[in-house]
């Protein structure tokens, strides 16, 4: 008898269900949510994890200068290197697409292999060739007649140069999005403009533009959280420096957390990618919430 | 051009030409500037493969450094006569792979349940899989380390500083994702196929291994490429869980080891990176429309 109930409960839809996303949950519960609630008491913490003190870490980093060169430095890497990112993506994807199809393949593979290799390595590769004295680009510019560039010594450069190499890296990841978009866009569209007698710019302008929008405002979200988010590159190319101008929230808490110890300002000073990403999931639920409302 | 053609006839091929002079025009700016954008894409592997193969002499050598005099394979042996570096292999390799079976293993039945069986919070449990994937590895390191050390003073398991540790984080990275692109796929498969099997007296499982398991099968391929290549190349999570030379994988072992503030070495470490980035371009190589369709996934099916 009760084992009869057990089969029927097992036999249920909702009991298989739960089962088949159980492990789905306990890891994203586990691993994900627990430690980014965890995180926010980790930031109320004294240095030695041993005593509540509240937003005392908090009060401490807005006292502190290098603090507000983080934020900056986040900000201006993170904005600047999505918007070349995306701008060369499209204009890119424009190049790709217009080149015969037989062709797109040999240049979509050739285009996309920055994105392939794991970009820990790549920016190895970047690092060399921005070496102090064996800088292949400034061999280069010697040859060329123009002055020797010091990469990764000088503040405005390094800052140029973490922000190249993400742009480097991320842009093929939007050009491959952008080419799947344009593939998208009716044919007929693009003939109904022509014979209004649009130019170019107006056919990207009035056609492209808004058939893409939807894909632009979502690689652009989600590549400004990754941007924002960075470690990889900002970690190999400077460590931070030169005198902690090119360090951002990822390598800064780094820094504090791990190297230095203090897992508490660590904590803190990650947490301050909350609002970014806070501010991408609402637009995102938007989206998905308002695609649902036009399936059904 | 063509405004002042005599008659409609002329006007009209003059016009054609026109248009055909412009696209011929458009082609040519187009190539030029994929030649542009190539070069800019290309340099930077193609500088590392040229470097790997120059001797430390000539890598410190005041030559042209953008050609190899004297190419040669040392570096090349050297690495793969190198313990640390095949250690390093090997671990990514054995992480990488498991954490593919294990994110497999936890994301099909979670997307079949969640695309198929409409049951209480499953529309909300979507949403959150795919909210959690925005939540960033840089957030969570320094809690999970946190929690590392907390079991390992609790438990007595010293979790910290082994490389399988990465089996155990690295789903969080790909499990997501992994879920959202399948469902995807899943949902697109048609209904009439899972109700006949339903009617024909298949439970649920056996429609998830005899029917989606099979006809999802290009989306499962794109998933399995997409959590590789994630675990293969994650630099973080190695940086802050593992730090002795015969833990690490790949990417932050060339990181830290290799990097010796020796310059002469730099044919090596380069030679190393690309040796390291191999497995994935491989897989790009030969895959490339899974590969592509997985990272295209994720935003259009959204």
């Amino acid at each position: 008898m009760r084992r009869g109930g057990l089969r029927r409960l097992a036999r249920r839809k909702s009991t298989v269900a739960f089962l088949l996303t159980l492990p789905l949950i306990v890891l994203i519960a586990a691993l994900v949510i627990y430690p980014a609630f965890y995180s926010i008491y980790l930031s109320m913490l004294n240095k030695t994890l041993e005593r509540l003190v509240g937003l005392d870490n908090f009060r401490f980093l807005f006292t502190r200068d290098t603090f507000w060169m983080v934020v900056k430095q986040s900000c201006i890497f993170a904005i600047t290197a999505v918007l070349f990112k995306a701008l060369i993506g499209f204009c890119v994807a424009h190049f790709v697409h217009n080149v015969p199809a037989k062709g797109q393949r040999k240049w979509r593979g050739m285009l996309l292999i920055p994105w392939v290799i794991p970009p820990a390595m790549s920016t190895l590769g970047w690092f060399w060739l921005f070496d102090p004295s064996y800088s292949a680009f400034n061999w280069l510019f010697v040859r060329i007649g123009l002055p020797a560039v010091t990469w990764l010594g000088d503040p405005l450069w390094a800052r140029f140069s973490v922000i190249l190499v993400n742009v480097w890296y991320g842009a093929p990841f939007f050009l491959i999005m952008y080419l799947a978009a344009l593939k998208s866009v009716p044919e007929q569209l693009y003939e109904a403009a022509a014979i209004d007698g649009a130019n170019w710019w107006q056919k990207i302008w009035y056609v492209t533009l808004p058939m893409m929008r939807n894909i632009i405002a979502i690689t652009v979200l989600f590549s400004l959280i990754v941007t924002f988010a960075n470690f990889d590159i900002v970690r190999i190319l400077t460590a931070g420096g030169p005198i902690d101008q090119t360090h951002v929230f990822a390598t800064w808490a780094f820094l504090q957390g791990i190297e230095g110890g203090d897992l508490a300002l660590g904590a803190s000073v990650s947490l301050f990618m909350f609002p970014i990403l806070a501010v991408a999931a609402i637009f995102i639920l938007r989206d998905i919430n308002r695609r649902g409302n036009e399936a059904s | 051009m063509a405004a002042i053609a005599p008659t409609a006839g002329t006007a009209r091929s003059a016009r054609a030409r026109s248009l055909k002079h412009d696209r011929r025009r458009a082609l040519y700016w187009s190539y030029f500037f994929l030649v542009l954008f190539a070069v800019f894409f290309l340099t930077p592997p193609i500088y590392m493969l040229i470097t790997s193969l120059k001797s430390s002499a000539e890598v410190g050598a005041i030559t042209n450094p953008w050609w190899v005099y004297n190419p040669t394979l040392d570096n090349y042996k050297a690495l793969l006569t190198s313990v640390e570096y095949l250690t390093f292999f090997r671990n990514s390799a054995i992480v990488s792979l498991v954490v593919v079976v294990v994110t497999m293993l936890i994301s099909i039945p979670a997307a079949f349940a969640l695309a198929r069986m409409k049951f209480w919070g499953s529309a909300t449990l979507a949403t959150g899989v795919f909210l959690t994937y925005l939540i960033p590895e840089t957030l969570l390191f320094i809690p999970l380390f946190k929690i590392f050390a907390w079991a390992n003073e609790t438990f007595d398991v010293s979790l910290m500083n082994h490389w399988w540790l990465l089996i155990i984080v690295y789903p969080t990275l790909t499990v997501p994702f992994c879920t959202w692109i399948m469902i995807g796929y899943f949902a697109s498969i048609p209904k009439e196929l899972d109700e006949a099997a339903l009617i024909d007296g298949a439970g649920y499982l056996q429609i998830l291994t005899k029917i989606f398991i099979p006809v999802a099968l290009p989306g499962i391929i794109a998933a399995m490429i997409f959590a590789f290549t994630v675990s293969w190349a994650d630099f973080l999570y190695p940086m802050a869980f593992t730090t002795s030379a015969d833990q690490m994988v790949l990417p932050a072992g060339i990181v830290t080891t290799l990097i010796k503030g020796d310059v002469y070495a730099w044919g090596q470490i380069m030679g190393a990176c690309l040796l390291g980035a191999m497995p994935p371009l491989l897989i790009y190589a030969f895959l490339m429309d899974y590969y592509i369709a997985g990272l295209t996934a994720g935003a259009t099916k959204g």
